[in-house]
């Protein structure tokens, strides 16, 4: 059944008749299927790909390096619920090695971004320390490339 | 001086392809949605593209020996043993070629000549009936059977067979109606074949295209292993096609007959495709079996909107086609892929382009986007409703 999830995580817009005949099952254990996953929260969400920068929509994308302490008997995960409530967060993972949190943030313009940075991410009492990179430039994102998709200018053959 | 003589009659005689006014109308039309070409929509699997592209920065712009690459052949070998269980040494009895069809080309040229008989079963590839009359051969055509799902029988072949026959071709997994033939369907060609003097050309080029259960080469028969030319190649497997690179498989003295033609012809396959081709062989796994699972998604939705729409299509378990019976529609393949490119702007193949018995069927290529080919099913259905 985890083939379901590899197809919606593709496309989430198949219909699950189009998804039981892709599959070869019949449309009900398909539906049964999404129901439970979405009950168990292992479908998160449907979302759409979008690239705001063709829009006139201004934003600003940060990735920010954060080290903190872990709190004791919680681990890093109150920290992490303590950052990424804050809806400015788009993203929020624990990494290994030099740091310990990657979060993603969006903000209008270059300087509310740094504004979340030092007003509300910094001085919360379990950081230690912040390092802000803001993203120039969107190539590829969730297995999608940004760039146009180039005209399918194949020459005709017979075969 | 009148050029039209110069040129042989043998040549002039040759069908020029059946679907190329079609192409030509393409040409001049917007937003058609093509599932008429038998290539696939993947681009070649990025390591494999990068390796050829590393192997120019590296100065491998030469030459390689006329059979290829020994590197590409010793990994040939290893693949055909593990996906096939075919057994043959990358010095004597493997060649590389450029594409599938060199090697078609190649073992027809070698072997067969005025007097000899090729039986080829249709709907089939085009080539091999050009490539046949190109030797001065005569072709000797079977008409499969929908009702055998397109399948060689033993029957059919039989009836095909005379003392002159000097080479069969057995083209499955298919183009364009997608049969397939499992062991036991071969062993009964097998025990009509095994004890004649003659050659059986294997197109094995969509082996790794197959939907139900794992491709079975006639030449992993002991007793047809002498007498078959296997032919394969990265084009359809690997998303390959540009690279023009294949191979064949046989015994010693056919590679070397084969070999001589192409060092005539052809000197040696593209260097590059070559590095390529080795990667593609040690790693693209992955890649295969992803791509292979999409086109068996696209295959399903494809027949289900084709059964969905009243027209008939028999099951198709290998490479990239379904081959749906429009007759119920009262129009000819060729008047139904006019109309249909005309009205609604969607390119398939009329049958009769793969031989006469192709008539009253379609080719529908689904080496195309699943959105593509959804939209292309919405369109064929209002065509084929609108026909009242």
């Amino acid at each position: 059944m985890e083939e379901i999830l590899g197809i919606l995580e593709k496309n989430c817009r198949y219909t699950a008749e189009q998804i039981a005949v892709m599959t070869g099952k019949n449309v009900e254990e398909v539906h049964e299927a999404i129901r439970k996953y979405e009950e168990k929260n292992i479908i998160v969400g449907y979302t759409a790909l979008v690239n705001w920068e063709k829009t006139c929509k201004e934003s600003v994308l940060a990735l920010i390096e954060v080290k903190v302490t872990p709190q004791r008997g919680e681990g890093f995960d109150k920290v992490a619920e303590r950052i990424y409530k804050f809806p400015e967060v788009k993203a929020c993972y624990l990494m290994s090695g030099s740091f310990d949190l990657t979060v993603i943030i969006e903000g209008k313009t270059m300087k509310e971004a740094a504004l979340f940075v030092a007003e509300k991410l910094a001085p919360l009492e379990s950081v230690l320390s912040t390092s802000t990179h803001f993203v120039l430039k969107k190539y590829k994102d969730k297995g999608a490339v940004f760039a146009d998709k180039p005209r399918d200018d194949r020459e005709a053959i017979f075969i | 001086m009148n050029i039209e003589e110069l040129i042989l009659k043998k040549v002039k005689d040759l069908p020029p392809s059946g679907i190329r006014r079609y192409f030509d109308l393409l040409n001049e039309m917007q937003d058609v949605i093509s599932l008429g070409v038998g290539e696939p929509d993947f681009t070649t699997p990025w390591s494999v593209s990068e390796a050829g592209i590393y192997s120019l920065e590296q100065g491998h712009t030469h030459y390689s020996s006329n059979a290829g690459m020994v590197r590409l052949r010793e990994e040939i070998s290893r693949y055909v043993q593990n996906n096939y269980g075919l057994e043959y040494d990358p010095r004597s009895q493997i060649l590389v070629t450029v594409g599938g069809s060199e090697g078609i080309d190649l073992a027809l040229r070698a072997l067969t000549g005025p007097g000899d008989e090729v039986v080829i079963p249709e709907p089939c590839f085009v080539a091999y009936q050009g490539c046949t009359r190109l030797t001065g051969a005569t072709p000797v055509i079977i008409n499969l059977r929908a009702e055998d799902q397109f399948k060689l029988t033993p029957e059919l072949l039989e009836k095909a067979l005379t003392p002159r026959t000097k080479a069969v071709v057995i083209p499955f997994p298919n183009n364009p109606t997608g049969a397939v033939m499992n062991r036991n369907e071969l062993s009964a060609l097998v025990r009509i074949l095994k004890d004649r003097d003659l050659v059986v050309l294997s197109d094995e080029i969509y082996a790794e295209l197959t939907y139900q259960g794992k491709h079975v080469s006639i030449a992993s028969f002991p007793e047809m292993k002498d007498k078959t030319i296997v032919i394969n190649g990265f084009s359809k497997a690997f998303a390959m096609t540009g690279w023009r690179l294949g191979y064949a498989c046989a015994h010693p003295e056919f590679i070397k007959a084969m070999t001589k033609i192409h060092q005539y012809a052809i000197m040696c396959a593209p260097t590059t495709a070559q590095h390529a081709a080795i990667e593609a062989l040690r790693n693209a796994d992955a890649d295969v079996k992803e791509m292979v699972r999409e086109y068996n998604r696209r295959r399903r939705v494809l027949v289900d909107g084709f059964r969905q729409m009243g027209l008939e299509c028999f099951e198709p378990l290998g490479a990239f086609y379904a081959f749906p019976c429009i007759k119920n529609t009262g129009l000819s393949s060729e008047e139904f892929c006019e109309k249909l490119l005309l009205t609604e702007k969607v390119l398939v193949v009329p049958g009769t382009a793969f031989g006469k018995v192709g008539e009253g069927f379609i080719r529908v290529c689904y080496a195309s986007s699943l959105e593509n080919i959804i939209e292309a099913l919405k369109r064929i259905g209002r065509f084929i409703s609108g026909l009242g």
